[in-house]
């Protein structure tokens, strides 16, 4: 009897704690979601919009309807033959953004992994400020940093610089304002981005298999490649993610240190929102983007819901 | 001495990999450096070293733009890390502090949002949007950056405060519940003083993103609102002054110790 009396008053507390969570939980996130809709996701669909109008004369747009902004991501009409032909010069930005952040991904992957490793096997006191030493960069602004690479291989920077003071070449070797020059920057900028996914996969990675493989007579190549590497894929896929999406979205590295000679896809939205004047086509570029930066976050997403499954 | 055997075989060395690391770490950090040590050269830029000075400070400290803007930074720094992490920690109370419900995961999704979207878009769309409120509303103040960076940094307030509530022991709110404390006062003299560190390190890192924030500026500033970051872009020529080496060095510094900070405040109590 006092038992049931129990029980009902512990589920009539639960009720009132229950309708008091609903009232609370959208008075607490109202506020919060209330900025993020109107300053970050909903004028996203504004841009949506936006890429389906007609150019205005000094920039803007004109609100009739027109999927010209859509045709010339990929097309453009040659005016002397009235033919159809691929938009190159837009394909080949398109390309160079794609096949730069790749590049810049298998790079942060090859310097990224063994300083993960490194980090995951030192004595664990020791590891938080292995880790702290791989944030700080990223923490400090990232212009900065781009700056700093810059001033490093300008024509008159460091680099050339010593070079020629101790003979090694004659004249300074032109990095800036190259292909070359934007990956550096990218690798530098997003490294720790590559390092900390895969650590937190190494830190959970159960070294007795690693025992086991070695007791079977591999040798450390083996050990990595058939036992590390396969057992921390997860972590692998989520950093090269984690670099791939902001390199192929980045704006900054490609306008320092690749001046006006090479245009990543952020460079060119920004061309059509500033000199181009044509505004449809520069959100339909910037669609473009997301709509990549969308696969590939379906893919990180997915990854991750396997790697939960397995552990 | 069966010790030592076991050192000189460990099952985690990887040949290779600690050399690696070293150079790593090198290459991360050697830039920095360079660029802050030659912030106190007396002679132009980094190519040849003439001697300690703090010239470059001193023209920096006299350029009015560099003051001004600089200004401009660190008040809407400050603004979005407040309102933000305001936000911020009631949003992340909502959603650990009640039984699962079905919205959860698409607010979750939702605040985490800006952190997937490349920056160039964000402010591709934000110039769309405030351009139409411009001429509307005929304003053109401040009050788009404050709002523009709020936004982009809720998430980053947002994470690290949500960590925390997640691995708090949830028994002393539990006793101050049974104690007939009501929501308020349990999170006032309970929740509160516990989480304060994660509040703390929420918003700076909600500050540290501000100041880092250039793209979304560059794109939605009207005249004469330059930042400190979209008035170095703006000097990266083919020519800098080497003025620009020593605000970095104290930009860096600023953000070495608002980070440094956020790094003890986060840091799990043994």
């Amino acid at each position: 009897m006092a038992q049931s009396e129990a029980v009902n008053s512990q589920t009539a507390i639960e009720r009132a704690a229950r309708s008091r969570d609903v009232r609370y939980r959208w008075l607490l996130t109202t506020p919060a979601l209330l900025v993020l809709f109107l300053f970050a996701v909903g004028p996203l669909a504004v841009m949506l919009t936006y890429s389906f109008l007609k150019p205005g004369n000094v920039g803007g747009v004109a609100w009739i309807f027109s999927t010209d902004g859509w045709f010339k991501v990929f097309f453009k009409v040659n005016i002397f033959e009235g033919t159809v032909e691929l938009a190159d010069a837009h394909l080949a930005i398109l390309w160079r953004s794609v096949s730069l952040a790749f590049y810049t991904t298998i790079l942060a992957l090859i310097f990224g992994f063994p300083v993960a490793y490194f980090i995951a096997t030192r004595p664990e006191n020791r590891r938080d400020l292995w880790l702290f030493l791989i944030t700080i960069p990223f923490w400090t602004n990232l212009l900065i940093r781009t700056f700093a690479i810059m001033e490093l291989i300008r024509n008159e920077g460091f680099i050339n610089t010593w070079a020629i003071r101790l003979g090694l070449i004659d004249r300074p070797i032109q990095m800036l304002f190259s292909d070359f020059a934007i990956a550096l920057g990218m690798l530098y900028v997003f490294l720790p981005l590559m390092v900390l996914p895969i650590y937190a996969s190494l830190e959970k990675l159960d070294f007795r298999y690693v025992e086991a493989a070695y007791d079977l007579y591999a040798n450390k190549w083996q050990v990595l490649w058939r036992v590390i590497l396969p057992l921390t894929k997860s972590g692998i896929v989520a950093g090269s993610i984690l670099v791939f999406i902001p390199a192929l979205g980045s704006y900054v590295v490609p306008r320092v240190l690749g001046g006006g000679r090479s245009m990543m896809l952020g460079n060119l939205i920004e061309f059509q929102f500033g000199q181009g004047r044509n505004w449809p086509l520069g959100a339909a570029l910037s669609i473009t983007l997301m709509a990549i930066v969308m696969v590939a976050l379906l893919v990180y997403v997915r990854n991750q819901g396997r790697a939960a499954q397995h552990v | 001495m069966f010790d030592r055997r076991r050192n000189q075989f460990s099952v985690k060395a990887m040949p290779g990999f600690a050399g690696i690391t070293f150079v790593t770490f090198t290459l991360l950090y050697a830039p920095i450096l360079i660029l802050v040590i030659y912030s106190f050269n007396a002679g132009p830029g980094i190519a040849r070293w003439e001697g300690l000075s703090l010239k470059w400070y001193w023209q920096a400290w006299n350029n009015q733009q560099v003051i001004s803007s600089s200004i401009r930074s660190l008040e809407i720094g400050a603004f979005a890390a407040i309102v933000s992490t305001i936000l911020a920690t009631a949003a992340a109370l909502a959603t650990t502090r009640t039984s699962p419900f079905r919205g959860m995961r698409f607010i979750y999704s939702f605040i985490n949002l800006p952190l997937m979207v490349p920056e160039i878009v964000t402010g591709v769309a934000l110039l769309i949007c405030f351009a139409q409120v411009k001429i509307w509303s005929g304003y053109n103040g401040l009050g788009y950056l404050f709002a523009a960076h709020t936004a982009f940094c809720i998430p980053f307030a947002y994470l690290p405060i949500r960590a925390r509530l997640e691995t708090m022991d949830l028994s002393l709110e539990r006793a101050a519940a049974d104690l007939y404390a009501t929501p308020w006062m349990t999170f006032r003299h309970v929740t509160l003083p516990i989480l304060w560190p994660a509040i703390m390190a929420g918003g700076m890192l909600a500050f540290v993103t501000s100041l880092d924030t250039v793209v979304i500026t560059e794109f939605i500033k009207s005249g004469g609102q330059d930042t400190l970051p979209t008035y170095m872009l703006g000097q990266f020529r083919r020519i800098v002054s080497p003025e620009l080496n020593a605000i970095s060095a104290m930009f860096l510094l600023l953000s070495v110790i608002v980070v440094t900070c956020f790094f003890f405040l986060n840091r799990k109590k043994e």
